[in-house]
């Protein structure tokens, strides 16, 4: 499965803007992961050839970083953080409310693969807690409220 | 420079510049430890080397520091008793013991496994975690090793090793935290050559000798045994485990000057051969199996009118001096062709000349500038190859070094290095597995490589050489403390043999040259004299009817020669009589096949490469008896005594080869005793003798002898550091039952055995008898064109399998790659030629898929060795699409 | 000249400055003027202003920079490098994303001085992705910069060239390291290195290298053009400058504070409009997760690194956390270790392994279902992984100063919760 046009010329500049092939294979990645949501094996691997590294050695440093997936994500991400100071305000409240309405757990996608939640720490919105970050553009939104579940869930995408 | 440290209340004086935990093993005081490993050293991960450290007399609690990581200091009182250290390792090993799991007694690592060695020596013994511990799904990797992740204590030291030291690169570290997983990408054969050393590396039981894992035993109930690997001319220390008459495993036994800590998949898989169902265990004359007996008496009349004996690169020396003496010096041959037997008694010859040293591997591995002409190191000899790999890691350490950091400090050595390698040029006619390491590669055919050679040689005498390269190549080995000079015999091309030679011996005394010839006994066999296969039969045939028997010891000839010739061979003996332990098409022609002990049964010598000779001994009672000993029933007397000993055909090869005398004294003689007895093969605990197997028969006995060697079969007698070098039986020591107990056994880390490396050289530099020593053989200059349609034939050798013994071992021959006959692209297609299809060979159906290689020279064709059928000269074939 | 340097500047939504705007505020004369004298200048001028680095560590930056060499004197091949650390992660702590997303050229101008100084010839800002729109407003910064001269070759004349560039992380905390990011900017996993080798002698690929927070390069362009003397003056301590604060938790209004160094914990939280809850301090952590509770008594301590060290404490990014006695320190702390084991990089043994033990101990001691060996794994885990050395990094010692400081401060907390779980939920606001 070759890789898309744009995100091979991408790649290709990261190698050279980052001095080197084994600089720029977690920018490969973002650059997958930001046009798709996701790393899949096929992906992963074709990177790899690209750049001239091997599957392993790719995913090594893909497997390391908690914001890359290698599972396929939904198309509306939601990032709760379950920081102290989130944690604090109320986190824990808004985590269940979500959990109820979508049906599933951090860590776990929809079954019709739209939603996709995860527990990160900490954001760096400790003054909108408690705070999310959403979608492929890592929007900051905050502070979320356990009855205030739609908005969220509209902006997530 | 040496500084003045206290170690536990004791003053000691110890070399600067080290870190505290080599130092501390150095002089004696057991620091637990997991991460450190003595050809990796330090990086810090698995914190249990703590030790207390007072910089000062006055600082009375003093600091836990990771000995590893804490380089020695003037005026140091390091404490590793200290009740502040040993409750931090008692954590350590509580923290390590949270996810791993309860099983001890189902693993195979159980009884010399490290982690149990550490997790007794810290106390700490009761369990607190009452939560679900993490588990992991383990993977496919192959034939040699298991997986079983749940064990893994995340000490690194698989990664270290596997990309690191080997370079291995389908082996990895993936996630995080408490999750983190070794392993593949996805299930699949690891692909290093080298993969099989993580069974020893890993210090619990996550990777294991697959074969070891199906039949193991505990190691009290084995029987260990000093050996050395048959597999190639590296002759790489071997330690053989036995019980209940079964080779079960190899391990590596390590030599400082040879194979260190590490061995290659062939010779760690490979001699399980001896447990094939392919093994001879009964004589048989034409089709039919007769007794021994029989089988002597009618080889006697075999032999009675003349015979003449075609000795073996694999056999020892005693094997085909038991046959030179039984048929006459002038009737003894060896078993390979006349190019081989000619080529490797000129580099007998060329490393006796000097000036430059006979390059050992710890020579390899350190030299800092090397070239590599024509030699398909990987392939040929294994090992040679991972040490190439470690010289060329020169340049980082220097680079390191002169930043000031410590030379001990693993990683911070390879990101000051600045990725710097030092000068690797590399000259091969296929791409190799060096190429990734090289700092200049190039393809060129085998009369190129020579005149690349010969140009650089020529260029260090300072005469005006045309190519670039060669220019270059000089001035860089010009200007190397160590240069190295490696060839071989892989192309069995004696130009390029001689040019490296010339180069070695342009660049003077502080050079040193390497010369591989094919097998584990093919130096022995040169210095023993004798000419090769198409000498014998042109002798065979020449007598017309009168032709004599032939007699053919431990080969399979049509793996050594043109199989044209073997077949004269049996056309124009007499009869003939194959000596093997294993069944061949050379046993399978021969008249009388006669059942002998394999490499693991019987006490041999052979001589490696450097001309180094080494005894390695019976691991198991053999059913059959050594080649030599059955050879001298054919004639009492043959040895003076009766029922000769090894040692007795030892004086008799001293008498007769004075240039092999020496081979006597490569281990300590069958009378020899240690304060406490013969060397025990058996450790102490050992229970074999009253425990019955597993369909409850005891197996106890009189355990039986052994007149060829020191060592006894029964836990009696001495064990561990009180046996000499040469006999080793495993480094376990009280406390310490994995291979990581070796450290006891070396004067330094890295350093050689106490006691010396075992091992007798035979070739001495600058001792110069022969008239042709000065004579340099004619060889062409310049590049020969190859004109079609014929190409010329190139044999593509591989790790994993070179002779029948490795063709034998059910693991190694899983590992065997497809047959391949390499071309380039262009002159595929103008032969007519596409990949993946079929061809033939003189008009003959090859075994060998076609694949394209644009990075193969035009005018050759690559063969693998299984598909190229023989070991000959260097000939031209015809290709056409089959 | 500004109280209020830092974020004197900064537009209410945050929207960045485009260059001609920020240098119609005055942005770049430090560059200016710097470029004509010599970097040991530089250096010398915020040596006297007493620049301790803002990243959680402390350290007099510009001793520092001293150990960085001058060009061409190190053996080997390749760039000197300066990284801007911008992988702020640290439970509590949001600071840098102000700086980042709405002061931009002031970390590019902050950046040259520092590169100047420290003899750099490359700078890397390092930014964490959940920071998408820091990491395109600073890659414009940059290009802006880079157009209008300011940045490439022969700066201003000066002789002085430098290159720079955004590169993003992709999660993990332990990528603020110093260590571990620059194992990550070489493609590798963020695992921490050994120092010594220090990253000014060999770092990122083995070429000297300096490593500083956002916070701190902001400082150095106001440092340059109002001199050290007034830096100082801005502190009500030895530690000069003013510090932008943060203050989160149980607070009426959370939010970023500039102040003098020194402010103390009390006017803070009075500027944050108080303790929210049931209005009552129970305890505060001064420096983020990886710091130890203070509590009322020390309401008064000056918020500096000294001073929180010597009150046992550590001042860590001056991002401060606070608790009402409705909010339950124990499940603040499980929080911290729950994060703390999942960032853990699985390098070192009592880390990776004995970080997780305690979080779930934290977790069943808030459900009610611990034990009293629970307890003493707790002490144990503190007593023997948290001190210096023990460990690789100083991942596991953060850690364990929340915990050890619960552990001393409220053991009778401790154990209620052995008993029955925690006797106070955790309220939503």
């Amino acid at each position: 499965m070759t890789l898309p046009p744009e995100i091979v010329s991408g790649i290709r500049r990261a190698v050279a803007e980052h001095g080197g092939v084994r600089a720029a294979m977690l920018e490969a990645l973002r650059l997958i992961q930001h046009a798709e949501g996701w790393v899949s094996d096929a992906r992963l691997a074709a990177a790899a050839e690209l750049l001239g590294v091997t599957t392993a050695e790719l995913d090594s440093v893909a497997t390391f970083y908690s914001m890359i997936f290698r599972r396929p994500v939904g198309a509306r991400l939601i990032l709760l953080c379950d920081g102290a100071v989130c944690h604090l305000n109320g986190a824990d409240a808004v985590r269940d409310a979500v959990v109820a309405r979508l049906g599933i757990n951090p860590g776990e996608t929809t079954a019709d693969g739209t939603y996709t939640l995860l527990s990160i720490a900490c954001v760096g919105g400790c003054d909108r807690a408690p705070a999310a970050v959403l979608g492929r553009d890592r929007k900051l939104t905050g502070p979320v409220f356990p009855d205030n579940i739609d908005a969220l869930l509209a902006d997530a995408g | 420079m040496k500084v003045e440290i206290e170690i536990d209340g004791r003053t000691v004086t110890v070399d600067a510049g080290k870190d505290l935990l080599s130092t501390c093993l150095e002089h004696g005081v057991d620091v637990p430890h997991f991460c450190w490993h003595g050809a990796l050293g330090s990086v810090g991960a698995c914190r249990l080397c703590a030790v207390t450290v007072r910089d000062d007399p006055h600082d009375a609690v003093g600091r836990v520091e990771m000995a590893c990581m804490t380089g020695v200091a003037a005026g140091q009182h390091i404490r590793v008793d200290d009740p502040q250290a040993a409750e931090f390792r008692a954590r350590v090993i509580e923290w390590l013991m949270v996810n791993h799991p309860h099983d001890c007694a189902v693993c195979e690592a159980g009884g010399a496994c490290h982690l149990q060695d550490m997790t007794v020596q810290s106390g700490h013994r009761t369990r607190r975690f009452r939560f679900r511990k993490r588990t992991h799904r383990n993977q496919y990797l192959g034939p040699f090793l298991t997986h079983e992740m749940n064990r893994c204590i995340a000490c690194y030291r698989c990664t270290r090793f596997y990309r690191g030291y080997a370079g291995g690169r389908d082996l990895d570290v993936f996630g995080s935290g408490e999750r983190v997983y070794f392993g593949r990408a996805a299930d699949g054969v690891l692909e290093s050559p080298f993969a099989g050393n993580l069974a020893e590396v890993c210090p619990t039981g996550v990777f294991n000798d697959k074969g070891w894992s199906q039949h193991y035993a505990r190691p009290w109930d084995l029987r260990l045994t000093a050996s050395i690997c048959p597999h190639c001319a590296v002759g790489c220390n071997l330690t053989l485990a036995e019980r209940h008459g079964k080779l079960r495993r190899v391990e590596n036994r390590y030599h400082g000057a040879i194979n260190g800590h590490f061995l290659c998949d062939r010779g760690r898989f490979g001699p399980l051969f001896v447990e094939a169902a392919a093994r001879l265990d009964v004589a048989r004359h034409r089709e039919a199996p007769i007794d021994l007996q029989a089988a002597l008496a009618l080889a006697r009349t075999m032999l009675a009118d003349d015979a003449i004996g075609i000795g073996s690169v694999r056999a020892s020396l005693e094997a085909n001096f038991a046959l030179r003496r039984l048929v006459g010096p002038e009737r003894f041959f060896i078993g390979v062709s006349d190019t081989e037997a000619v080529l490797v008694r000129r580099m007998a010859t060329l490393l006796r000349r000097g000036p430059s040293r006979i390059a050992s591997l710890e020579a390899i591995e350190t030299a800092d500038a090397a070239l590599v002409l024509g030699e398909d190191l990987t392939g040929t000899a294994p090992r040679a190859a991972l040490a190439l790999r470690q010289a060329v890691r020169g340049a980082e350490k220097a680079l390191a070094a002169a930043k000031g950091v410590a030379a001990w400090l693993d990683e911070g050595v390879r990101v000051a290095g600045e990725g710097r390698r030092s000068p690797l040029i590399l000259l091969t006619a296929a791409p190799d597995a060096l190429d990734e390491v090289a700092t200049l590669s190039l393809r060129r055919n085998p009369s190129a490589i020579a005149a690349f050679g010969l140009d650089v040689a020529a260029a260090l005498r300072g005469e005006p050489v045309a190519d670039a390269d060669a220019n270059a190549t000089a001035r860089i080995l010009a200007a190397a403390h160590a240069p190295l000079v490696v060839a071989g015999a892989g192309l069995l091309d004696a130009a390029i043999v001689e040019a490296a030679a010339a180069v070695a011996t342009a660049l003077g005394a502080r050079a040193a040259l390497a010369l591989f010839p094919t097998e584990c006994n093919s130096i022995g066999c040169a210095l023993m004299g004798g000419d090769g296969l198409d000498s014998a039969v042109t002798a065979l045939e020449g007598a017309g009817e009168h032709a004599p028997a032939a007699m053919i010891l431990e080969a399979d000839l049509y793996a050594r020669a043109d199989p044209a010739v073997v077949d004269r061979l049996f056309a124009a003996a007499a009869t003939t009589i194959a000596l093997d332990c294993l069944a061949t098409r050379t046993t399978a022609r021969a008249d009388l096949v006669l059942p002998v002990a394999s490499f693991a049964e019987a006490a041999g010598t052979t001589v490696n490469h450097e001309g180094r000779a080494q005894r390695g001994f019976a691991a198991r009672p053999g059913r059959m008896p050594a080649s030599w000993r059955l050879l001298s029933e054919l004639r009492p007397g043959l040895f003076a005594v009766d029922a000769p000993a090894l040692d007795d055909v030892l004086v008799a090869l001293a008498q007769d080869c004075p240039a092999l005398a020496a081979a006597a004294s490569a281990a300590p003689h069958a009378d020899f005793r240690t304060p406490y007895g013969r060397v025990a093969r058996a450790p102490q605990p050992f229970s074999g003798r009253t425990a019955s197997d597993a369909a409850g028969r005891t197996v106890d006995g009189t355990p039986p002898s052994d007149p060829d060697s020191p060592l006894s079969w029964s836990m009696e007698g001495a064990h561990g550091v009180q046996v000499p070098a040469a006999l080793a039986t495993g480094a376990a020591a009280p406390g310490e039952h994995s291979p990581y107990a070796v450290w006891r056994a070396q004067t330094r880390i890295g350093g050689p055995l106490r006691g010396g490396d075992p091992g007798v050289p035979l070739i001495v530099v600058g001792a110069l008898p022969d008239d042709d020593a000065n004579v340099i053989p004619p060889v062409s200059v310049g590049v020969q064109e190859i004109p079609g349609p014929t190409l010329l034939l190139i044999p593509l050798h591989d790790p994993f399998t070179a002779t029948e013994l490795d063709g034998a071992s059910a693991l190694l021959a899983e590992r065997a790659p497809a047959p391949r006959l390499v071309l380039h692209p262009a002159d595929a297609a103008a032969l007519g030629l596409s990949a993946g299809g079929a061809a033939l060979l003189d008009g003959v159906p090859l075994a060998a898929r076609v694949l394209l290689d644009d990075g193969l020279p035009r005018g050759l064709a690559g063969l693998s060795t299984v598909a190229f059928g023989r070991r000959g000269p260097p000939r031209r074939g015809r290709l056409e699409p089959a | 000249m500004s109280a209020l340097p830092l974020t004197g500047r900064a537009a209410r939504d945050r929207k960045p400055h485009a260059l001609n705007e920020w240098r119609a505020l005055g942005g770049y004369e430090s560059v200016v003027h710097a470029l004509r004298g010599e970097p040991l200048q530089v250096l010398e001028q915020v040596e006297r202003a007493a620049l301790h680095g803002r990243g959680g560590a402390g350290f007099p930056a510009a001793r520092k920079w001293r150990f960085m060499p001058a060009r061409g004197t190190t053996p080997g091949d390749g760039a000197n490098y300066l990284i801007v650390n911008g992988d702020e992660m640290e439970p509590g702590a949001f600071k840098d994303r102000l700086l980042l997303e709405a002061l931009p050229h002031q970390v590019v101008e902050g950046a040259i001085l520092v590169a100047y100084a420290c003899h750099a010839s490359e700078v890397i800002m390092l930014i964490r992705d959940a920071y998408r729109s820091a990491i395109d407003g600073m890659e414009r910064a940059i290009a802006e910069a880079r157009q209008a001269g300011l940045l490439g070759t022969d700066i201003l004349s000066s002789g002085f060239s430098l290159e720079m560039r955004v590169h993003a992380s992709a999660g993990r905390y332990i990528v603020g390291e110093e260590t571990a990011l620059i194992a990550a900017l070489e493609g590798g996993r963020a695992v921490p290195r050994k120092r010594p080798p220090f990253p000014a002698q060999s770092g990122l690929w083995g070429r000297p290298t300096m490593v500083n927070n956002v916070e701190t390069v902001s400082c150095v362009p106001h440092i340059v053009t109002q001199g050290p003397d007034w830096f100082r003056s801005l502190s009500l301590t030895e530690e000069g400058g003013t510090k932008l604060f943060g203050v989160s938790g149980r607070v009426r209004r959370p939010q970023l504070i500039e102040a003098a160094m020194g402010t103390t914990a009390r006017e803070l939280i009075e500027r944050c409009g108080g303790v929210s809850g049931d209005g009552v301090l129970r305890c505060f952590q001064p420096g983020g997760g990886a710091s130890g509770f203070l509590e009322a008594a020390e309401l008064d301590v000056p918020l500096d690194f000294a001073h929180v060290r010597q009150a046992g404490s550590s001042f860590g990014t001056g991002t401060l956390i606070v608790l009402d006695g409705t909010a339950c320190p124990i499940g603040v702390v499980a929080r911290h270790q729950r994060f703390y084991a999942r960032e853990s990089c699985g390098w070192c043994t009592p880390c990776r392994d004995g970080l997780p033990w305690v979080s779930r101990i934290l977790d069943a001691l808030e459900d009610g279902t611990a034990v009293s060996e629970d307890l003493e794994v707790l002490r144990m885990t503190a007593a023997q992984a948290g001190p210096h050395g023990r460990t690789f990094c100083d991942l596991m010692g953060g850690a364990m100063s929340s915990l050890a400081s619960a552990l001393e401060r409220f053991s009778a907390l401790f154990d209620e919760h052995l008993a029955g779980g925690c006797p106070q939920r955790v309220a939503s606001r």
